[in-house]
C-alpha cells in the first residue's frame, strides 16, 4: 500500500513539473568503471561491508549470509555476478540492501557494490531500451539505459536480478 | 450504525470448531439407552452457542441446521427421546456436515448444499421418526413431533389460498422472548399500522398446566398482513426481537409457492433464504431451497485457509509478564552498577549478570511455552476415527489415550496429525484382527489401541500400541524379496525387517481396502516425521501386537546444537543426531578402494565425511589428514562420522530460515545467529549423508 502511495507521490511531483512524463528516482552505484542504478523504492538501506558467513556449494558470486537484525540475508557480489574483475573488500565497500517481491513474499538481499554515487531522477521517456548484444553479453536484468551528465547508467531490474539469484543452481 | 462483524469471524470460527469438537467427544461418550444428562447438556450447549453465533453473524444456513440438531438434543435431554445408535450416528454426521459448512464459510466458498441437505434430511427423519430406514425406531412418537407435523400440514392449504398483496409472517418466539422485555402485542399493533393484519395463534406448543412456565413464551403466530409495505418495512417492526424468535416472511401474491419437502424442486426464493431465521416449521419449507444444487466447490475445498492464531492460557501470559518484570529489574540494577563503576563492584556485577542470564533463560522458556499446546488437540480426533472405522470394518476396538496433556509445539501439533491418522488407520485395518480370529487366538474379542504421549529427554514420544496380530517377519521378508526390494539370502536383523514397511510401494495386504493397503503411506509417514526432525520405530511381535514409536523434537524453533569449527567457519550439528565425538588417530583410518575412508568404531566400520571437502572450505590452516575430531552422527538410520577441525561448545540455538530470503542449500537445514552476531549454518545430517554419496 505504502509503496503505491509513495509511487503516486512521486507521480504527483512529476505532474507539477511536467504534465505528461513520470519521474522515477533511481539510486546509482559504481561497479568498476560502469555505472548502474536501481529503483530507489526497492532500496531498503545501505550498509558497509562486513564479513559474511560462507554458504557451501553455491556460485562464487553468492558470498554468504549475514545477520540483519535477526533476519538471515544473503549477500551477492555484483562485480562477480557480472563477471567484472574482482575487488578487495574494504570497510568502504558498500552493501545495498534491496527488497524484491510484493505482499507476503518480500525477500531481502544485499548486493556488494564499489560505491554508491547518486540519486538520479529520470523521466520515463528518457529511458532507452537495453541494446541486444546477442549471446555475448547477458542483458536479462537490464531494464534500460539512461544518460546522466553524458555518462551512461544501466537501470537494473531488481526482481529479475534477485529472482535469478534465488533460483540459480549451485555449481558442484 | 453498523459494526464490522467480520473482525469477529476468526474468533467465532475458532469457538465453533471447539464446540464441534466438544459435541463430537460428547456424542462418542454417550452411553446408548442410558442418558447422562450432563453429557447431553454439554452437547446441547455447544450446539446452542454455534446456533446463536451463526445467527448473529448472519450464517442462517448454519443456524437453521443447528437448530434441528438442537431440537433433537433437547428432546433427548428432556428424556422425551431415547438415545439410540442411529440417532447418535446421525448427530455425528451432522457434526461433520456443520464442520464442512463452517470451513466453507471460513474460506469464503459456497457451502456444499447437497450434502448439507442430505444430512438435514437424515436429521429430519430422525427428528420426526417418520422414516423406516433405521433399524431401531422409537417405541413412542413424542408429542412435539405430532405438533410439528400438524402445524406443518395446516400451513399448506393456507399458502395455496392466499392471493392478496402483502406478507405472510410466521412468527415463532423463542421461549425467552418475554425475558428480553419484548411484547408481541406491541409488535402486532405496529404491524397493523402498515395494513390489515389477521393473526392465527398456534397454541399447540403450550405444555400441560403443571409444566407451564408463565415467563416462557410458548405460543407462535401466523400473521397475515395485507399491505403494500416492502419486506424491509415489515422486517423493521421485528428488528428488536430478531434474535429472540424465528421469523419467516412469504409474500402473499407470490405466484409460485414453496412446496413441501416431499417434492423437492428448485424454487425462486433464493433472496429469502438469506434473511430467514429458521424454525422447526420453517425448515420444512426451506429444505427444497437447500437442496438446490449450488456451484461445486470441490476443487478448492482441499485448500483450507491456514489459521495462524493461537489461544494461550492466561496463566502462561501471567508468568511471562512476571519474567519480563524480573528482567527489567535486573537490567536497572546492572545499569546502576555500570553508572559509577569501580573495581570493588565486580562481584556485584557478576551476580547481576548471572541473574540476568537466568532470567533470560526463563523468559525464553516461557515464550516457547506459549507455542506449546497439549497433544490432546491431535488425540481428540481419534476416538471418532476409531469409532467410525471399527464400525465400518465390523471390529470391536477400544481406544485408550494416555498423556493427552503432554505439551508440544504448535507446529508439531499441526504437522503430526496426518501421519498419526495414517498409522492409526493401519492399526485398525491390519493390526487388530476380526473378533472371531481374536477369540480363536485366545485373546479378548475387544481389541485395544493405545495412544501414548510422553516426554523423554528433549523429545516427545508418541506411541501407538495395538494388541493385534503384529507383523510377520517371514512374510515381510518374502514380500520384499518378491518385490525385488531386498536381495535373496540377505541376512537382516529384526529391526531391519520391520523397517521394510517404510519402503515405498511396500504392502503386505492381500487385498486393497479403502482404508489402507495400497503400499503408499508408510514411506510418506516416515518422510513427514523426518522432516519434523523426528524418527519412527516399529517393534512387533507376531500374534501379540505392534508398537510404533515416534520421537519428535519438542519444538521446531529452538535446537540443542554442538558448534564445530571447520577452517574459519562455524557450523552447528544438531545434538540429537550426535552419538559421540572422538579424537581421530592414525590407526583408526582405513582407505576403501583408495578413496573412500572409513574408521573403526569399536566393532563397526563407519564412513567418514570430511566437512572441509564436502563444503569446500579453504580458509584456516588445513589440518593434516589424521588430525581433527570425528563427530559420529546418525542420519537416515545409518551411522557415519563427520571430520571437523575442533569442537567448540554446546548451546541452544534459535533456528532461522535460510529460505526466507535465500534458498535451500544442500546439506544445510537452517541458520542461526551466534552470540557475536555472526551467522552459523545448521547442518542437515541426513542431507549431508546423501550429499556425500554423490
Amino acid at each position: 500500500m505504502s509503496h503505491e502511495n509513495e509511487k503516486s507521490a512521486v507521480e504527483d511531483i512529476a505532474r507539477t513539473k511536467k504534465s505528461d512524463t513520470t519521474i522515477i528516482q533511481y539510486l546509482s552505484f559504481v561497479l568498476g568503471k560502469e555505472e548502474y542504478a536501481v529503483d530507489i523504492l526497492r532500496v531498503q538501506e545501505i550498509r558497509s561491508w562486513e564479513p559474511v558467513s560462507r554458504v557451501p556449494n553455491v556460485p562464487i558470486y553468492e558470498k554468504g549470509v549475514v545477520n540483519l537484525r535477526g533476519a538471515i540475508v544473503p549477500i551477492i557480489d555484483l562485480r562477480e555476478r557480472f563477471s567484472l574483475s574482482k575487488a578487495e573488500y574494504t570497510p568502504l565497500t558498500v552493501v545495498v540492501v534491496l527488497q524484491t517481491g510484493s505482499g507476503n513474499h518480500t525477500c531481502i538481499m544485499g548486493v556488494v557494490v564499489d560505491s554508491v554515487s547518486d540519486v538520479i531522477s529520470v523521466e520515463r521517456v528518457e529511458i532507452q531500451g537495453a541494446p541486444d548484444f546477442g549471446t555475448k553479453v547477458s542483458n536479462e536484468f537490464i531494464n534500460g539505459l539512461v544518460s546522466v551528465n553524458e555518462r551512461m547508467v544501466m537501470l537494473l531490474d531488481v526482481d529479475k536480478l534477485l529472482t535469478l539469484e534465488t533460483l540459480g543452481n549451485p555449481e558442484n | 450504525m453498523s459494526i464490522d462483524m467480520s473482525q469477529f469471524h476468526q474468533v467465532f470460527f475458532e469457538e465453533c470448531f471447539e464446540g464441534l469438537e466438544a459435541m463430537e467427544s460428547g456424542l462418542l461418550s454417550l452411553d446408548l439407552g442410558d442418558i447422562d444428562s450432563e453429557v447431553i447438556n454439554t452437547i446441547f450447549r455447544a450446539a446452542h452457542s454455534i446456533k446463536g453465533g451463526s445467527g448473529t453473524f448472519g450464517f442462517t444456513v448454519v443456524a437453521g441446521y443447528t437448530h434441528i440438531m438442537e431440537t433433537l438434543l433437547d428432546e433427548m435431554r428432556d428424556g422425551r427421546r431415547q438415545v439410540t445408535k442411529p440417532a447418535v450416528d446421525v448427530l455425528l454426521g451432522s457434526v461433520d456436515c456443520l464442520r464442512d459448512m463452517l470451513t466453507s464459510i471460513q474460506n469464503e466458498e459456497d457451502i456444499d448444499m447437497e450434502s448439507a441437505a442430505k444430512h438435514q434430511d437424515a436429521l429430519e427423519i430422525e427428528l420426526t421418526g417418520a422414516a423406516g430406514g433405521h433399524g431401531v425406531q422409537e417405541s413412542e412418537s413424542t408429542p412435539l413431533d405430532v405438533v410439528e407435523l400438524d402445524s406443518y400440514l395446516e400451513e399448506e392449504p393456507e399458502e395455496e389460498a392466499l392471493e392478496e398483496q402483502g406478507w405472510k409472517i410466521a412468527f415463532c418466539p423463542y421461549l425467552n422472548l418475554l425475558h428480553t422485555g419484548n411484547d408481541p402485542v406491541r409488535l402486532f399493533r405496529q404491524l397493523s399500522e402498515l395494513g390489515e393484519l389477521t393473526s392465527t395463534v398456534n397454541i399447540q406448543d403450550i405444555p400441560p398446566f403443571a409444566e407451564l412456565e408463565p415467563e416462557e413464551c410458548n405460543i407462535s403466530w401466523e400473521l397475515k398482513l395485507v399491505s403494500n409495505a416492502t419486506e424491509a418495512e415489515v422486517r423493521d417492526v421485528f428488528s428488536f426481537v430478531e434474535d429472540d424468535c424465528a421469523l419467516e416472511f412469504t409474500p402473499l401474491a407470490k405466484p409460485k409457492k414453496v412446496k413441501k419437502v416431499a417434492k423437492p424442486k428448485p424454487v425462486t426464493v433464493v433472496e429469502e433464504i438469506q434473511v430467514e431465521t429458521v424454525t422447526e416449521e420453517a425448515i420444512h419449507v426451506v429444505l427444497p431451497v437447500v437442496k438446490k444444487p449450488v456451484v461445486e466447490a470441490d476443487a478448492s475445498k482441499n485448500a483450507p485457509k491456514a489459521s495462524s492464531s493461537i489461544r494461550v492460557d492466561t496463566d502462561k501470559i501471567d508468568t511471562l509478564i512476571n519474567m519480563v518484570g524480573e528482567v527489567v529489574i535486573t537490567q536497572s540494577m546492572l545499569g546502576l552498577i555500570g553508572e559509577n563503576f569501580s573495581m570493588d563492584k565486580v562481584g556485584q556485577l557478576k551476580r547481576g549478570l548471572a541473574q540476568l542470564e537466568r532470567h533470560t533463560r526463563d523468559l525464553q522458556q516461557s515464550v516457547m511455552n506459549i507455542r506449546m499446546l497439549p497433544i490432546s488437540f491431535v488425540f481428540s480426533r481419534f476416538p471418532r476415527l476409531v469409532h467410525d472405522i471399527s464400525t465400518q470394518l465390523g471390529k470391536k476396538i477400544t481406544l485408550k489415550l494416555v498423556g493427552e496433556n503432554t505439551e508440544v509445539d504448535k507446529a508439531v501439533v499441526e504437522l503430526i496429525n496426518d501421519p498419526l491418522v495414517h498409522l492409526i488407520r493401519n492399526s485398525l485395518d491390519h493390526g487388530i484382527e476380526m473378533p472371531a480370529i481374536r477369540v480363536a487366538a485366545g485373546k479378548s474379542e475387544m481389541g485395544t489401541i493405545e495412544l501414548r504421549a510422553y516426554h523423554r529427554g528433549g523429545h516427545i514420544v508418541i506411541e501407538i500400541v495395538d494388541d493385534g496380530g503384529g507383523l510377520d517377519k517371514n512374510r515381510l521378508l518374502a514380500k520384499a524379496i518378491e518385490k525385488g526390494l531386498v536381495e535373496e539370502n540377505v541376512i537382516l536383523s529384526d529391526k531391519q525387517i520391520f523397517e521394510l514397511i517404510f519402503l515405498p510401494g511396500f504392502s503386505t495386504a492381500e487385498k486393497l481396502t479403502d482404508i489402507s493397503g495400497r503400499g503408499v503411506g508408510m514411506d510418506v509417514v516416515r518422510r513427514n516425521i523426518q522432516s519434523l526432525g523426528g524418527n519412527i520405530d516399529i517393534i512387533a511381535e507376531l500374534g501379540k501386537g505392534t508398537t510404533i514409536a515416534i520421537h519428535l523434537p519438542l519444538t521446531l524453533a529452538i535446537l540443542d546444537g554442538q558448534s564445530v569449527a571447520v577452517g574459519n567457519e562455524t557450523y552447528i550439528v544438531p545434538l540429537v543426531s550426535i552419538i559421540e565425538s572422538i579424537n581421530i588417530t592414525e590407526k583408526m583410518l582405513n582407505k576403501v578402494a583408495g578413496k573412500g575412508e572409513t574408521f573403526k568404531l569399536r566393532n563397526e566400520y563407519l564412513p567418514i565425511i570430511r566437512m572441509r571437502e564436502i563444503f569446500n572450505v579453504q580458509s584456516g590452516t588445513a589440518t593434516k589428514s589424521n588430525e581433527g575430531v570425528i563427530v559420529v552422527v546418525e542420519g537416515q538410520g545409518a551411522l557415519c562420522g563427520f571430520l571437523v577441525d575442533e569442537l567448540l561448545g554446546q548451546q541452544q540455538v534459535v533456528i532461522k530460515s535460510l529460505e526466507a530470503n535465500y534458498r535451500r542449500v544442500e546439506g544445510v537445514s537452517g541458520a542461526t545467529i551466534l552470540g557475536d552476531g555472526s551467522v552459523a549454518l545448521i547442518l542437515d545430517v541426513p542431507g549431508l549423508v546423501r550429499l556425500s554419496v554423490r
